[in-house]
This record gives structure tokens, sequence and C-alpha cells, in this order.
């Protein structure tokens, strides 16, 4: 029997290696919002009968199944691309630079799973498990503060435009980018530089500890293209890169690129798509 | 108060690892080694704290080899009072250092303990969560703030759909996302005085912990190379292409 942890859209991707871990039933844990790793640690611990724990890499799956592998005392095997078989797994290393084939030896596996190397599978017909809210003495939230965001969630949009430090400001990251956006019904991404200067959230960052992404179009606009950010974008069917320098090593991982001012170039390819 | 900081000796971020022919794993002769740039942060925190007066002692541990010594000997320059190498030789899991990194926390008694979110080599990110369920205690995971009064510490941590603020009983364990801070240059006057602060060293045999790893490494490879790309003189161009490739109406 396999538990899969239930964090929104993600759920569905992590599903699909759920099911090819084999295994005869399959039921997903629904979560109480502001649910932290704490408790819901311990609620795992009390389910019995599960063979395997998997959750997708999101930041909540990132946060608790560390902690419910070493309650069960084995070690985790994180951000999963690939089900080798039942206890074969490959996974990336090195900023995805290097790809590990693992062999888990414990008996119960926990699993986080990097849901843009899943295709989703539907959700119908597999038993929820729910949960009530539950907290322990050792932490509480005192408050979330919700970014918002116009389009498709990052994570499994078809397209995602991104943009780096080149644009020099948020307001003219959010002038040239949200329209092109809107246009492709992109999800807006960025580079840790743009973050970093302010220009996008911080939950916007695409790259090695970020968020990694692998839409159908990838356009990347005034990033250079660091090894980091390449962790977080490469495995995307197409890229476009659009650089003042040619020798940016994004061009490195581009199909199709573009060389030359994107102050210019960007609301030239709004307009003209 | 007291602060523990964990930190990894890893291949520097900005060199690109090469996969080595025979698939056992990635070449690290000759390769620039470097504190992991996570753990860096969490060093410079602890420093902070203690340059605030709130922290009192800062203890920093490392598990590796012997040239890991290097690497305590930055974050003693950075500031740190005094480290710990648990000496060992070959890899090591999450879960192997975790328990090190407990026996070394329950001896130690910090009030705070610091580790970076992710080591950049293995990319695994659960060090910290797992010495957190080890020792029985709080977590705050991708800190981009960290404030301690009372007894409490308050760390806004970056998450999926944006910021959430925890408060957590001490001891706690807090591990640092990269907008937690910048960490300092290290001046050449505080790398000769950090030679002389004390460095114990220990074995993983002495802590009674097996870091054997869980995980056995079968295979490690390069991934798919991308076919090269072309450079296109215009819009248009691009805008056929992309069509062409059907990824645009």
């Amino acid at each position: 029997m396999i538990l899969v942890l239930g964090d929104g859209a993600a759920t569905a991707h992590a599903l699909t290696a759920a099911k090819q871990l084999g295994g005869d039933e399959i039921h997903i844990l629904n979560l109480p919002p502001n649910l932290l790793a704490e408790p819901i640690a311990q609620v795992i611990l009390t389910l019995d009968g599960y063979d395997a724990i998997v959750s997708p890499a999101t930041s909540t799956g990132k946060n608790v199944l560390p902690r419910v592998a070493a309650l069960l005392d084995v070690m985790l095997i994180s951000d999963i691309i690939e089900v080798v078989s039942p206890d074969t797994f490959k996974r990336p290393t090195y900023a995805g630079n290097a790809i590990e084939t693992v062999q888990s030896t414990d008996a119960k596996k926990v699993i986080t799973v990097r849901a843009s190397a899943f295709p989703p599978s539907s959700l119908e017909g597999i038993k929820i498990v729910e949960v009530g809210p539950s907290e322990t003495t050792w932490s509480k939230v005192i408050s979330e503060e919700a970014l918002a965001s116009a389009g498709p969630e990052l994570g499994s949009a078809k397209v995602v435009v991104s943009g780096g430090r080149a644009f020099g400001s948020k307001e003219k990251f959010d002038e040239l980018l949200q329209p092109l956006a809107a246009k492709l019904n992109a999800a807006i991404g960025a580079s840790r530089a743009a973050v970093d200067s302010g220009y996008a959230a911080n939950d916007l960052q695409v790259g090695q500890t970020g968020k990694i992404v692998a839409p159908d179009l990838y356009v990347a606009i005034g990033i250079s293209g660091a090894i980091q950010h390449l962790a977080g974008m490469k495995s995307s069917k197409v890229i476009v890169a659009i650089n003042s320098d040619p020798q940016a090593p994004i061009f490195g991982v581009a199909d199709y690129g573009l060389v030359g001012d994107l102050f210019t170039l960007v609301p030239e390819l709004t307009s003209k798509i | 108060m007291k602060i523990l900081v964990a930190v990894k000796r890893v291949v520097d971020a900005n060199f690109r690892v090469r996969v080595k022919p025979d698939g056992s794993g990635v070449e690290l002769d000759n390769v620039k080694m470097s504190m992991n740039p996570f753990d860096e942060i969490a060093v410079e925190e602890a420093v902070r704290l203690k340059e605030a007066g709130i922290a009192t002692e800062i203890v920093v541990v490392s598990i590796g080899p012997a040239k890991a010594e290097d690497t305590l000997r930055q974050a003693l320059a950075m500031g740190a009072d005094r480290a710990i190498l648990v000496v060992h030789d070959g890899r090591t899991d999450s879960l192997g250092v975790a328990k090190a990194l407990a026996v070394i926390a329950r001896n130690e008694s910090p009030d705070l303990i610091l580790l970076g979110k992710q080591a950049i080599d293995d990319d695994t990110n659960a060090a910290g969560q797992m010495l957190a369920a080890l020792l029985l205690c709080g977590q705050a995971t991708f800190a981009s703030k960290v404030a301690i009064a009372d007894g409490k510490a308050t760390v806004t941590r970056e998450v999926d759909g944006g910021l959430q603020t925890l408060e957590l009983r001490l001891p706690a364990v807090v591990t640092a996302d990269l907008r937690l801070n910048t960490p300092r240059f290290t001046a050449l006057p505080n790398i000769i005085k950090a030679r002389s602060k004390p460095l114990a060293k220990t074995t993983a045999a002495d802590l009674g912990v097996d870091l054997t790893p869980r995980l056995k490494t079968l295979r490690v490879e390069e991934p798919p190379a991308r076919k090269a790309g072309e450079l296109l003189a215009s819009v248009d161009d691009l805008i056929a292409k992309l069509r062409a490739a059907e990824v645009l109406p």
C-alpha cells in the first residue's frame, strides 16, 4: 500500500510515480492548510500498513518527508525523475549535471517526486485519507503572506517566460513580461539575480534550489544561464533565449536564440504573436 | 545562547562537474572545493546573532575528510568560536549525517542549530529536517529571516506561493535559504586568527554512529545532452520556428 501526500496540482504527477512502484492500493493523504511538518510527521507515523510514502517535491513535501523518513529510520529518496524498479530510482545531483541511479536498502520507501518529470494521472477513484488539524508545542504559524500571481502556476504551466537581471528594474520586468506572458498564457519565472534584485517574488525563482520546470516552451529573457538556473529549466521541450551577449551560457542549451536588446525584442515578439 | 552550525565541504558552486567515464561517480580530483553556499549563509546568520549580543558561543561542525578542516577554518574566520570535525572518508547520506549531528547536539546542548537548506552536491535537502526529527524538536526550513527573543525563534520561510512565519520553541533547527543574508568577506587577519581557534577531531565510531549510506549508488551518468541550437536573425524567424515546432499557435 502506498500513501501519497496531496499538495495541489503536483499531486497528480506524484501519483504517476507512485503507480510505477507497483503495490495494490494507493491512498492520498489530504492535508489541512497550515499544517506544519512536526504534526504531519507524527500523524503519518500513526498510519499503519504503508510500504511507501510519496510526495511531490513541493516546499511542503521537502519540509515534511525528511522528518518522516528520519522518524522511520529510513533514508529519504529525494526528487526522483524516474522509477527504474520499485527499489531503484534516478535522481539528479550536482545541479542536474550528474544523474544518479540509487537503490534503496530500506524496507519502507520515503520518496519525493520531481513533478515535472512525470505526467499527471487522474485522481479519480483514489481513496482519500483525511486528517484533522493538529499541532505540537514545538512550532506554530503566526502569519502567512500569499504572493498574488496571475496566470497559470509556474510548476505546471505549458509555457514559461522568465526574466533576469538585464531588465534593470521591477517596473520594466513587469511592463515587458506580463503582456508577453498573457499572450502566451504563460507563467512568469525569474533568475536568482532577478529575485535578489527584487524584480520578482521569491517563489518565482527557477533553478537548482528554486522551482524545477519542464514546460513545452521556456523563454529565457535577459538571463545569462548560470549552472544553477540551467538546473531548473533544461528539461524544457523547447528553449528560447533572448540575450544581448552572444557568449551567454544560456545559448548553449537554447534551441533558438536571439541576440539583441530585450527592450526592443520583447515588445516586438509580444506584438507579433 | 549557544548556536551549533553544521557545514559541508562541497565542489565549488561555479564548477561544472564531470561524470567519470566508468559511471562510478563524478570527477573530484583537482576540483576546487568550498563551503556549501547555504551553510556559509547559516554561519553568517550565527555570527550576526553573536554580534547582536544574542548568541554567546558558536560551534561549527563538519563531517568529511581531513581536508574539511579548511571549511571549518573558514567558518572560524567568519566568527565562529570553535569547531568539531567528524573525520570520515567516503560518501555519507543525510540520515547518517543527521545521526552524527544529533549526537553532537546532545553533547553540546545548543539553543539553536543552523544548517544550509541543501548541499549543492547531492542536492538532497534533508539533513536539517532529519536532525530536528531525531532531536524531537521544531524545524523551520528555507528560512529568509530569523529573529530570536524570549527563548523563541521567529522564522520567515520561503514556501510555494509566498512566505510563512513561524514561532518556534528553542532548541530548534533552522535551515538557511539564499535570501537570509549575504555572507561576509573574510579578511586576512581573521583568517590568521582562525588558525589558532580550537578544532576538535572525532570519528563516527567515537560518536557511535554508522555513516554507511542506506542508498546504494548503482550508476552515475551525464544528463541527456541538448542538441546545439541556432541563433536566429529576427523575431519573425523565431516565431516561424516556434510555429513549426508546434509550441506557438
